[in-house]
């Protein structure tokens, strides 16, 4: 019987040690968690970050921006500008390869840039401003315009979704509404295909051909130096699960830890927790300027002055750590930040909002705040908004939906007893309200705009002078127009910035401090 | 048995119509808009409208649902909407975790719970006996999530004897395999073990009661032969009813234990589809839960069939 067992135990020791983990994995293989999982492969097709992300590893951009937020070449060697200001000459760095082994050509380039533009608001102005693009020969290629326009380079490194990455001619020729499953770029990592499963994890493989700029690494710009040989993109929805993951050496990088779980990673060995001190995401707040009561300037005045960025702030993340109270329009990861104009920075006087909403001519119409139940990082902003509003004397309904209902509500121009709403709130990176021409909430374009369908040509001419406007100092006077403009006319309430923490082990390397996650290193 | 067998799956057929006809219309009558979830938050209603129209999504309704039931009948269970792969395959890599883990759970299951209510009845009101009920009603009483997360944390971060997550499939040995599987399965099988302890105890209780049992014992059969030979044989239809439930309900438990243990199972992606509103997905994921239903309660039928020879149907 004695003999019996132990030969059951020899058995099942057999069966179970050689599963156990073990410390022979190579030193630059890393798996990492993302903020979401990645479904949809084309970076040109969808904005999701996680896309955005991805696509930073598999393409290359021709420019990108520095420390300082200037554009500077990355695919690209050289360029000039005509004297007359409208014809821009690139010259593509020698030796650059796809992964397919095809070199990158200008016809790759121009393909790349006309299916980007056409699904990026950036990328129409430069499209509608441009005469030709030409391919000169096979590394250069020219840019006419029909008249000077300011933001050329500032196009081509444009940071946030959809980035102008580029791809081969082949890919780059798909229509820009479907989306590309062929994952072929020029960028340091190459995509395992046979890998990738769909929400679940994406394999890259450092692009063994890619040449890295000289310079080093600064924010998206210079040299790519990758030192990470095999990087696995796993997805672990829930954020306890991906901290003790951590925790216990099974992961090596998350990308975003939630607020209430940093803590359980004070004092873990070989575990680092640190604010991602250039990457941040800013809450936002859209009215409906279509229907009532915020068709009315004086009622959106009124709401903005009952708003205090901090009770959003303290309520959402609750560590003055991890936020920063910002009023600028274009965020505070911008050259031209300012809270000049900002109430919602200053603790409320809402006796003086009360006024404000008496004498705007509110009636007491119903006001639908949309309250997105399922995305963390906004369970708690809808309900600051509601409050803040009822103690003014607004008659507010607030709704509870996930947020891809929230998605296809916030699309309906109706009246709000007709499926319409009043509010709705976002979170965006910072990287996306830089530029005042690419900021979605100073939209001026009405109807055919980003949802709330704030109309105001002076917006829209003052976007437009910025854009044109090539010298620096005569640009920060036309932000500053810009901020002011969007505060008197409330076309969107900034309501703070998020500074969020990655956490990983000393496997992942000293990676590039960038606005956004770059696995490359900062050498 | 076989015209029992054939009987069964031609009405399988009505059912899974029906089911494909309700989730069909269930889908599209929720809010939400795929073209939407895909081109991302800031997209222009321009780039929505025709990634709609590329997708099949502004076609009449009649339409989307004549090509969905004439895919089905082809066997084509579509394309993710979202991933642009075969649902078939998504399925396909998902079913393994899944299934590993249902099993494995349900394997748990019965080897702990039987026992535990065999021996229950047989020591009805002694220690032992009040000892496992009052294990059962914490075990029905905690939520899996809890289970789960006190699991991690006693034999994972704390120990480190088990995994946080993940899934090793078989082709990384079998050892790796189980070795993955153990509190996850632990996780999942925890309710079920409490359910089918007190439904063994209980159906044990009533054939202890009878008279053939107390024949047996009379002629001087050992208790053991007389406990799994004639009572636990008699007790087995009401148990297999419930482990067939059990197999059911594991299937649809497996979510939040797949969530906690970061498992890429069937449940998993079922969620992401809803979330998505990627119809095809879910469609196709529903689907084959439903033939699955199927199934297993034609098992239990023949399972039935086989223990009891009076069963007739």
């Amino acid at each position: 019987m004695k003999k019996n067992l132990l030969l059951a135990a020899a058995l099942c020791a057999a069966l179970v040690l050689p599963a156990l983990p073990t410390a022979a994995q190579a030193q630059t293989s890393v798996k990492v968690v993302m903020h979401a999982p990645l479904r949809v492969l084309d970076p040109i097709f969808t904005n999701a970050y996680v896309t955005r992300n991805h696509g930073y590893l598999v393409f290359d951009t021709l420019f990108s921006l520095d420390n300082e937020g200037k554009p500077q070449p990355q695919m690209v060697d050289s360029y000039k500008l005509s004297a007359d200001k409208l014809t821009y000459t690139f010259k593509l760095r020698s030796g650059l390869k796809f992964h397919d082994g095809s070199p990158v050509t200008s016809e790759d380039v121009i393909a790349s840039i006309t299916r980007w533009a056409a699904r990026d608001g950036l990328g129409t102005r430069l499209l509608a401003t441009t005469e030709k693009m030409t391919a000169v020969d096979a590394s250069t290629f020219t840019l006419q315009l029909k008249k000077p326009y300011g933001l050329v380079l500032d196009s081509l490194a444009k940071p946030g979704s959809p980035v102008p990455f580029i791809m081969p001619k082949r890919l780059a020729s798909t229509s820009p509404n479907e989306a590309i499953t062929e994952m072929v770029g020029s960028g340091p990592y190459k995509f395992v295909q046979g890998d990738f499963q769909p929400g679940v994890k994406a394999t890259y493989l450092k692009f063994a051909d890619y040449v890295p700029r000289k310079e080093p690494a600064a924010n998206f710009s210079g040299g790519k130096v990758v030192t990470i040989d095999r990087l696995e993109v796993v997805n672990i929805a829930d954020g306890q699960t991906a901290v003790n993951a951590l925790r216990n050496g099974e992961i090596d990088f998350i990308e975003n830890v939630a607020p209430d779980l940093l803590e359980q990673l004070v004092g873990v060995k070989n575990v680092k927790a640190e604010p991602k001190s250039r990457e941040t995401n800013m809450y936002t707040l859209r009215m409906n300027w279509l229907q009532p009561p915020f068709e009315n300037v004086k009622v959106r005045r009124a709401a903005m002055a009952a708003l205090y960025q901090l009770d959003y702030l303290d309520a959402s993340i609750g560590d003055p750590k991890r936020y920063r109270v910002c009023g600028a329009v274009l965020s505070c990861g911008s050259p031209y930040k300012t809270d000049d104009g900002a109430p919602q920075v200053h603790k409320p006087d809402l006796a003086k909002a009360k006024q404000m909403l008496k004498e705007s001519g509110y009636k007491g119409e119903k006001v639908v705040v949309l309250h997105s139940t399922d995305v963390r990082s906004l369970v708690n902003i809808a309900p600051i908004t509601a409050q803040a509003l009822r103690s003014i004397g607004m008659n507010v309904d607030m709704q509870a939906m996930d947020f891809t209902t929230l998605l296809a509500r916030r699309t309906k121009k109706d009246p709000v007893d007709k499926g319409g709403w009043s509010i709705f709130q976002s979170s965006l990176a910072t990287v996306d309200l830089i530029n005042p021409v690419a900021n979605p909430n100073l939209d001026g374009r009405g109807e055919i705009g980003y949802a709330g369908w704030t109309k105001d040509d002076t917006m829209e001419a003052l976007r437009d002078q910025f854009a044109t406007e090539t010298e620096p100092a005569k640009r920060a006077d036309i932000a500053k127009a810009i901020q002011k403009r969007s505060y008197d006319e409330v076309m969107y309430v900034p309501l703070g910035e998020v500074i969020e923490y990655k956490a990983y082990t000393p496997k992942i390397g000293k990676l590039v401090d960038a606005q956004l996650p770059l696995f490359w290193s900062s050498k | 048995m076989l015209s029992l067998v054939l009987k069964r799956l031609v009405a399988a057929i009505p059912v899974v119509l029906i089911v494909a006809t309700v989730v069909f219309l269930l889908l599209r009558m929720a809010p939400g808009d795929p073209a939407r979830v895909i081109a991302g938050d800031m997209a222009s209603e321009e780039t929505i409208a025709q990634i709609r129209t590329n997708l099949g999504l502004d076609r009449p309704l009649p339409v989307q649902y004549g090509i969905a039931m004439g895919s089905l009948v082809k066997g084509d269970l579509g394309t993710s909407i979202v991933s642009k792969q075969p649902v078939a395959s998504l399925i396909a890599a998902r079913i393994g975790p899944t299934a590993a883990l249902a099993l494995t759970s349900l394997l748990l299951t019965v080897l702990i719970a039987i026992p535990l209510g065999v021996l229950s009845a047989w020591w009805h009101r002694r220690t032992f006996d009040r000892l496992t009920m009052a294990l059962t009603v914490l075990a029905f009483s905690v939520p899996a999530f809890v289970v789960g997360y006190v699991l991690i944390l006693l034999f994972s971060v704390t120990l480190n004897w088990f995994p946080v997550q993940g899934y090793a499939p078989l082709t990384d040995g079998v050892g790796r395999f189980l070795y993955q599987l153990v509190l996850p399965s632990l996780t999942l099988a925890t309710v079920f073990v409490a359910l089918i302890t007190r439904i063994t105890r209980a159906s044990m209780l009533d054939v202890l009661g009878e008279d053939f049992v107390r024949t047996a014992r009379a002629k001087g059969a050992p208790e053991r032969y007389v406990l799994f030979r004639h009572a636990l044989r008699n007790a087995a239809a009401p148990i297999v009813t419930v482990v067939g439930v059990a197999i059911t309900t594991l299937i649809s438990g497996v979510v939040v234990t797949e969530t906690i243990f970061n498992i890429p199972g069937v449940g998993s992606l079922i969620v992401d589809a809803v979330l998505a509103r990627d119809y095809p997905v879910v469609q196709g994921t529903i689907l084959f839960f439903s033939f699955i239903y199927v199934f297993v309660n034609l098992a239990i039928d023949l399972i039935y069939v086989l223990l009891d020879p009076r069963i007739r149907y």
